[in-house]
C-alpha cells in the first residue's frame, strides 16, 4: 500500500521513506476453556489485516468506537503484544518478530502515551523514578547526567522539577499525565504511541495536553500515531486520520479531506456525531443514528463487517455484494482509501455533515500554531451550503 | 513597579513565624511516601496501636527477661515441704502465688512458673516469628514465579500446593515433627515453615496475576525494563503489604499450633520451654487444685495472639492503598 501524506513535515525533518509501515497486522486472542486441558475454542480478532504507515514528523488519527481493535493495534505495534500475522517495519528494520535485547533496544525509539494518568504510573515509584527508569535501564549517562535530564524532563513538559521526589498519588490527572508523557520522552524517541492521551483527563486539562504534545512535536520532530475515540480532537492534530470498525481500517485520508468528504459510510455516521459549535446549523442538520451494537469480534460478520448496522446498504436496498465480499481498501482520489463496495454512491458534501469544519480546513499553515484554548471548542464552521433559514 | 518598591517589604519569615506562633504551613510542602501515609492511618487506630505495644512488650519481656527475673531457668531449686507462710498447703503439689513467686510455682520440681514463661516467650515467639517469615519468603517465592510466569509452571505449582492443602494438617504435623524432630524447636519450626506457605503462595499469585496486567506494568516493559526488574521494582512492592498482613496474622497461628502440638507432647521436649509444652506438664496437676500452672501459660498465649491479631488488622487498613489519609 502506498503511503498519503498530506500535510508536511515540520521544517528541519527531512522527507524520507515512511517511519513505520505496517502491512496487514493481525492480533488474534485466543480463548481456551478447560482448567488442566485447555481447548482453543476461538479467538478474540481485535486486529485484523490493518495496514498502515506514518511518515517522520506526521501525526496519524486512528479513531473507532470502544472495542474496535485501536488500542490493540497501538500496542502491538509497539510490540506489547507478539503479533499473530503480519509486518511491522520500523525505520526499515523489520521488528515484527523481535525478541530480548533487539527488541528493547528498539523500545528507545518507540514509546507510548497511556490513557489512564491514574493507572500507567507505578504508586510506589517517585515521579523522578518513573521519569528516570528509562535512562536507567538503557544505561544512559551518569547518575549526575540521568538527574539533570529528569530534572530537564520534567520542565519540558511544565512541572517543577521540584516535583520529582513526589509520589504520583500527589499530582493531579493533568499533572500525572505530564509525567506520562516526560517518560516517554525520556529515551529520544522518534516515534510515540498515543493511545488515548486526554480521553480520561478533564475537558479543561485536555487541550493543555494537546498544545504540549503539538509543542513537543514542533520541537523534537516527533512522530505521532494518535489513537482517540473523538474525532473532533483528532482532526485537530492529525495530519492523516485512519478509521477502524471491528479490527480493520475502513477509510483513510487526509485530515481536512475526511471531515469534508467522508466516503465510508461508518464515517459519515462518526462525523454527524461531532457535535457543530452554532447553534443554527446544530439544529438544523440531521444526525445518522446507527442501530444495533458492534458486533462481536470473537465472530465478526461476513462479507463487510459494517454491513449489520449500514444505513446505506439499506438505503441501496440491501445489496447481495455487501453480505458476500468483503470490501478491500482501494485508492481514491484525494488521497482517499476506502473500504466499501459502493463509496461513490457516498456524497459527504450532500449528506449531514456538510457543516463539519476542521481546524485545518481554515488553512493548512497556520493550523499547528493556531492551537488555541481547546480542540472542539475552537473549531469554526465551514459556511452551510445551503443558504441559511 | 514603582508602586511595589514603595511598598513595605514582605514581612520576614521570623516575622511570620512570630505571628503565627509556629511553622506549621511548611508541613504541607513535605512529601509523605506510601509508608509514612500508612504509618500516619495506623497511628489512629487504636486498638491497633493497642495491639501493637502489648506484642512488642511481650517481645521485649522475651528478649531481657530472663537477665531480670531473679531465678535461673536451668536452676532446679531446693525442694520443700510446705508453701512458704503456710501449714496446709503442700509444696509438691505448685504454690499459688506469693511476693516470692507472683506467678506461683509448679508442682513437682517447685521451679517458679515466672521464669518458665518468660523463657517460653522466646521459643514460641522464635517458632512463630521465624515460622511466619519463612512460610512468607517460600511463598512469595512460589506465588510469584506462579502467577508472574503462568503457564504450565503455574499450573505444577498450584497443583502441589492443592495437595499439600488437602493432607490433614495437624497429623502430618504431629507426625513429621516426632520422627524428624526429637523435640527440637528449629525443626518443629521448619516443619510449620514448610507446610504453612500455601497459603501466602495462593495470595501472591493472585496479587502477581493481576498486578502483572496493570497498565504501569505495561509501560514499564514499553520503556524497555526486563522480567526481572518489573518484578522487583514494579510487582513485588505494590504486592507487598498484603504479604505482610498475612505473615503477621499467621504468626499468631502459628503460636497456637506449636503450642498445640507441644501441649499433646508432639512438639518442643521440656528441656526447652514454649508455652505450649509448658501447659503440658500442668495437665496432671490441674486435679490438684493447681490452677495458676496452666492459667499464665495460656494467658501469655492469648496476649500475645490478640496483640498480634489488633496490629494485623491495623495493618490492613492502613496499608490499604485504596484508603486516603
Amino acid at each position: 500500500m502506498t503511503a498519503i501524506v498530506a500535510g508536511g513535515p515540520p521544517a528541519g525533518v527531512p522527507a524520507a521513506g515512511p517511519l513505520l509501515d505496517v502491512t496487514d497486522l493481525t492480533m488474534f486472542f485466543p480463548i481456551s476453556q478447560g482448567i488442566v486441558f485447555e481447548r482453543h475454542v476461538g479467538d478474540v480478532r481485535a486486529v485484523e489485516g490493518v495496514s498502515l504507515s506514518i511518515r517522520r514528523g506526521e501525526t496519524l488519527g486512528l479513531v473507532g468506537e470502544s472495542g474496535c481493535g485501536k488500542s490493540t493495534a497501538g500496542r502491538t505495534i509497539i510490540r506489547l503484544y507478539r503479533p499473530t500475522a503480519g509486518r511491522i517495519v520500523f525505520d526499515g528494520v523489520d521488528i515484527t518478530r523481535l525478541e530480548g535485547e533487539p527488541l528493547r533496544l528498539t523500545r528507545r525509539r518507540m514509546q507510548m502515551i497511556f490513557q489512564d494518568p491514574y493507572a500507567s504510573l507505578n504508586p510506589r515509584m517517585t515521579a523522578g523514578g518513573i521519569v528516570g527508569e528509562p535512562l536507567d535501564i538503557h544505561e544512559i549517562g551518569t547518575r549526575q547526567e540521568r538527574r539533570e535530564r529528569v530534572h530537564e524532563l520534567l520542565s519540558i513538559v511544565g512541572l517543577d522539577p521540584e516535583y520529582g521526589a513526589r509520589y504520583p498519588h500527589e499530582f493531579s490527572g493533568g499533572q500525572r499525565q505530564r509525567i506520562g508523557v516526560a517518560r516517554a520522552l525520556a529515551v529520544h524517541p522518534d516515534l510515540i504511541v498515543a493511545d488515548e492521551p486526554i480521553s480520561a483527563l478533564d475537558v479543561s486539562i485536555q487541550a493543555q495536553i494537546i498544545n504540549l504534545l503539538e509543542r513537543l512535536q514542533a520541537q523534537f520532530g516527533l512522530t505521532y500515531l494518535f489513537i482517540a475515540h473523538d474525532l473532533s480532537v483528532v482532526r485537530h492534530i492529525s495530519d492523516r486520520i485512519a478509521v477502524m470498525y471491528l479490527g480493520r481500517i475502513v477509510e483513510v485520508a487526509p485530515s481536512r479531506e475526511l471531515n469534508e468528504r467522508p466516503l465510508h459510510p461508518y464515517t459519515v455516521a462518526l462525523l454527524s456525531a461531532v457535535p457543530v459549535p452554532d447553534p443554527a446549523v446544530e439544529a438544523r442538520r440531521r444526525r445518522i443514528i446507527l442501530r444495533g451494537d458492534v458486533p462481536s469480534p470473537v465472530n465478526p460478520p461476513a462479507g463487510c463487517r459494517f454491513h449489520t448496522r449500514c444505513w446505506l446498504r439499506e438505503r441501496l436496498g440491501n445489496p447481495e455484494e455487501c453480505v458476500t465480499v468483503e470490501p478491500p481498501l482501494r485508492p481514491l482520489a484525494g488521497g482517499h482509501e476506502v473500504a466499501c463496495h459502493f463509496a461513490e454512491k457516498v456524497d459527504g458534501s450532500s449528506e449531514q455533515v456538510q457543516a463539519i469544519g476542521t481546524r485545518r480546513g481554515v488553512g493548512q499553515a497556520d493550523g499547528r500554531q493556531a492551537a488555541g484554548a481547546g480542540a472542539a471548542a475552537a473549531v469554526p464552521p465551514v459556511p452551510p451550503t445551503s443558504p441559511p433559514a | 513597579m514603582d508602586q511595589r518598591s514603595s511598598l513595605t517589604p514582605p514581612p520576614a519569615l521570623e516575622e511570620i513565624e512570630a505571628a503565627v506562633g509556629s511553622t506549621d504551613y511548611e508541613v504541607s510542602l513535605v512529601s509523605l511516601n506510601q509508608w509514612q501515609l500508612a504509618w500516619r492511618r495506623f497511628k489512629r487506630h487504636r486498638l491497633a496501636v493497642f495491639g501493637s505495644i502489648l506484642f512488642l512488650t511481650i517481645c521485649a519481656i522475651a528478649v531481657i527477661g530472663p537477665f531480670i527475673i531473679p531465678f535461673d531457668f536451668y536452676t532446679i531449686p531446693e525442694p520443700l515441704k510446705f508453701c512458704v507462710g503456710s501449714t496446709v498447703l503442700r509444696a509438691a503439689s505448685g504454690c499459688p502465688p506469693s511476693i516470692n513467686h507472683i506467678l506461683g510455682t509448679t508442682g513437682g520440681l517447685q521451679r517458679d512458673l515466672l521464669t518458665l514463661v518468660v523463657n517460653g516467650a522466646r521459643l514460641s515467639l522464635t517458632i512463630g516469628i521465624g515460622a511466619s517469615a519463612t512460610a512468607a519468603i517460600l511463598g512469595t517465592i512460589v506465588g510469584g514465579v506462579a502467577g508472574y510466569f503462568g503457564g504450565w509452571l503455574d499450573n505444577i505449582l498450584m497443583r502441589i500446593v492443592d495437595v499439600m492443602l488437602s493432607l490433614p494438617l495437624l497429623f502430618v504435623i504431629l507426625v513429621v515433627a516426632k520422627f524428624l524432630g526429637g523435640g527440637n524447636w528449629f525443626v518443629v519450626m521448619l516443619v510449620f515453615a514448610v507446610f504453612g506457605w500455601q497459603g501466602i503462595a495462593r495470595l501472591v499469585r493472585s496479587l502477581f496475576l493481576s498486578l502483572r496486567s496493570e497498565v504501569f506494568v505495561d509501560a514499564a516493559r514499553a520503556v524497555g525494563v526486563n522480567d526481572r526488574r518489573i518484578i522487583f521494582r514494579h510487582i513485588l512492592p505494590n504486592a507487598v503489604s498484603p504479604i505482610i498482613v498475612a505473615m503477621t496474622l499467621s504468626v499468631a497461628s502459628v503460636i497456637v499450633g506449636e503450642a498445640f502440638v507441644s501441649f499433646l507432647g508432639f512438639g518442643v521436649d521440656i528441656t526447652q520451654p514454649t508455652w505450649g509444652n509448658i501447659l503440658s506438664n500442668s495437665l496432671s496437676f490441674i486435679p490438684l487444685g493447681n490452677w495458676w500452672w496452666p492459667l499464665f501459660p495460656g494467658l501469655a498465649i492469648v496476649f500475645t495472639v490478640l496483640g498480634i491479631n489488633f496490629m494485623g488488622d491495623g495493618l490492613r487498613d492502613a496499608l490499604d492503598p485504596r484508603s486516603r489519609d
